[in-house]
């Protein structure tokens, strides 16, 4: 790996997390018969992702995805995986709110975020914010739909 | 596909079976060329999304403004005379430059979108209905596409699609399955936009009117970058952009037989396209000034006459072989990176060429290369049915223009390999 002649904010964009993820995405496959599934679509890339997730409980037992994307969105995706297995449904919810703010205003709580902070040079790209969030928005879907189910048992 | 290792170097620089034009000459007429991006000197490979501008056609806009701004076609003054003669003027370079009908078959519209747009609701809205047959191909820009599924909505008309090969060529083989009684009008793009590929539009156009289906084409493509004769087409409409030919923004043609567009409705109404107007109803004016409602952009079109004499000068010619044995190069130098695919055709190509690099994704292979002040292409370029029919969710594109040089192309290849290296 070279970095010789890309210097400044591209290391920002792409830090060695990224390319790691990007490289060996965890997490990146179908989980049969997954009791939630969605998909996202970015228009302005023609990029997929299928997000398939196991909630039992309230709690996130198991989430994986598939599809096509940039380094950012394939990074994002994946690290997100590692980061919202074992957690609540509103855990995951706070963490999306938190995240969101990283990437479109560069405030972030290092603590909190853990390693979802490797993505925080997104906010100097604002074209790549999608990137960043498709997998979220797309993971959101899947969340909305349960409390959709939650509120009307 | 990956294009096989292409067959000649047209440009092995030092030879001379080439003839490419004097870029050190003509970069020095384009201000934005020598400026530094990210302290890098820009490469600027995106000509199919739109052209630089020449001094001399951003002089004509400001002489235009500084010495004799008004409205056109109302001023009984010295000024306004002069801004409608420039004006009317600009129209007559555009009908030369494209032999057209006559002057007055020149329509000034804001773009190849407005001027596509105008057809299908002038001419579609009135001459279409249940049972005919609007006929297209699978390499259509968006704005190609969009208008024509609103018509056929709107009219109960159905829109078909010519089938393309993985190469981006046109299937032609079983015309008659395409071109029938119900084809009431073929519309197809002249130079594709995501493969380069110049399709035959005048067989097209002769197969249309053993039917007596009208053509129109979009010409967004070739009228930029090599002579196109509208008559000689054998079209019945044709539509560019004026910012894609080194002309400003905000200025397109929209160039049709005159007894079609003596027929036609007007497009939008208000003034300059009325003749008369009492409370009841209007008379129309003649056309192009039918279709031209409203103040038009005035500045925009004496700056496409600007570029219109510019290109000239050069000769459209020479700029169309320039940017054959440029995209030669690159098809060339590309081809050696094992890692990319390019798509397309090896012959009939123009000046683009859209690819792939394995492992690295088109948007993060333009964001790296703009560190390095190389501007190319990262999408779907408007042409989502063509990344369905490749099955890649998106191309890298590099379109080249009369000021680009093979130096550029090894920028662009140095930077693909160190974005190979970078991401993988
Ligand atoms: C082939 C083709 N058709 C139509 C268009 C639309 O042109 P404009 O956006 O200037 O209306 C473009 C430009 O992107 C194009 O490449």
């Amino acid at each position: 790996m070279s970095y010789d002649s890309f210097k400044g904010d591209l290391r920002d964009l792409y830090q060695e997390l990224i390319l790691d993820h990007n490289q060996n995405p965890h997490n990146f496959r179908e989980i049969e018969g997954a009791n939630h599934k969605s998909e996202g679509f970015n228009p302005l890339c023609g990029d997929r992702m299928t997000a398939y997730i196991n909630i039992d409980a309230d709690v996130i037992e198991d989430i994986s995805f598939l599809g096509t994307g940039c380094a950012i969105s394939k990074a994002s995706a994946s690290i997100m995986t590692t980061i919202l297995k074992g957690k609540t449904v509103k855990e995951a919810r706070e963490i999306f709110k938190k995240f969101h703010r990283m990437v479109t205003t560069g405030d972030a709580d290092i603590q909190d975020l853990g390693k979802l902070a490797a993505l925080a040079g997104v906010h100097k790209f604002p074209a790549r914010v999608k990137c960043a969030t498709l997998a979220w928005h797309t993971v959101k879907n899947s969340l909305d739909g349960i409390s959709v189910v939650a509120t009307t048992e | 596909m990956t294009l096989a290792v292409a067959r000649m170097p047209a440009v092995s620089r030092g030879g001379n079976n080439i003839r490419l034009l004097d870029t050190d000459t003509i970069r020095k007429d384009f201000p934005l060329l020598s400026r530094k991006v990210r302290g890098k000197p820009l490469t600027y490979l995106d000509n199919a999304a739109t052209s630089q501008k020449p001094q001399a056609v951003i002089n004509k806009i400001t002489e235009f403004y500084q010495q004799y701004n008004a409205n056109v076609h109302r001023a009984i003054y010295a000024i306004g005379e002069q801004a409608t003669l420039e004006y009317e003027s600009a129209r007559e370079k555009v009908a030369r430059f494209i032999n057209a009908w006559d002057t007055n078959s020149v329509v000034f519209t804001k773009g190849t979108t407005e001027s596509i747009n105008l057809v299908a609701y002038s001419w579609g809205r009135h001459n279409l209905g249940p049972g005919d047959e609007i006929l297209i191909t699978e390499m259509e820009h968006h704005s190609n596409i969009i208008p024509w599924q609103l018509a056929a909505r709107a009219t109960g008309a159905t829109l078909r699609y010519i089938p393309i090969r993985q190469n981006g060529t046109l299937t032609l083989d079983d015309p008659g399955e395409y071109f029938t009684d119900k084809t009431k009008l073929v519309a197809l793009i002249h130079q594709s936009n995501v493969f380069g590929t110049i399709n035959p539009v005048r067989e097209i156009a002769r197969l249309a009117k053993d039917v007596n289906a009208l053509v129109l084409v979009d010409a967004a493509q070739s009228v930029p970058h090599s002579p196109v004769d509208v008559r000689a087409l054998g079209c019945d409409f044709l539509a560019f952009s004026g910012h894609k030919m080194l002309g400003p923004s905000g200025v397109g043609v929209l160039c049709a037989r005159p007894e079609l567009l003596a027929a036609m409705e007007p497009f939008m109404g208000g003034g300059e396209m009325i003749n008369s107007v009492t409370m009841e109803e209007s008379t129309w004016n003649e056309p192009p000034w039918k279709f031209e409602a409203g103040t038009p952009n005035i500045a925009q079109a004496i700056g496409l006459g600007a570029a219109i004499d510019y290109l000239e000068t050069i000769s459209i010619d020479a700029i169309e072989e320039h940017e054959r044995a440029l995209t030669q190069y690159a098809l060339d130098t590309l081809s050696a990176i094992p890692e990319v695919t390019i798509y397309g055709s090896e012959v009939n190509r123009g000046g683009l060429v859209s690819f792939n690099v394995e492992n690295v994704h088109p948007h993060d292979l333009a964001q790296i290369l703009d560190q390095k002040g190389i501007a190319i292409r990262a999408g779907h370029h408007c042409a989502q049915p063509i990344m369905q029919k490749l099955d890649v969710p998106a191309t890298a594109r590099a379109s080249f223009y009369l000021y680009n040089t093979p130096a550029e192309i090894d920028v662009l290849c140095d930077g693909i390999m160190e974005s190979i290296n970078f991401l993988t």
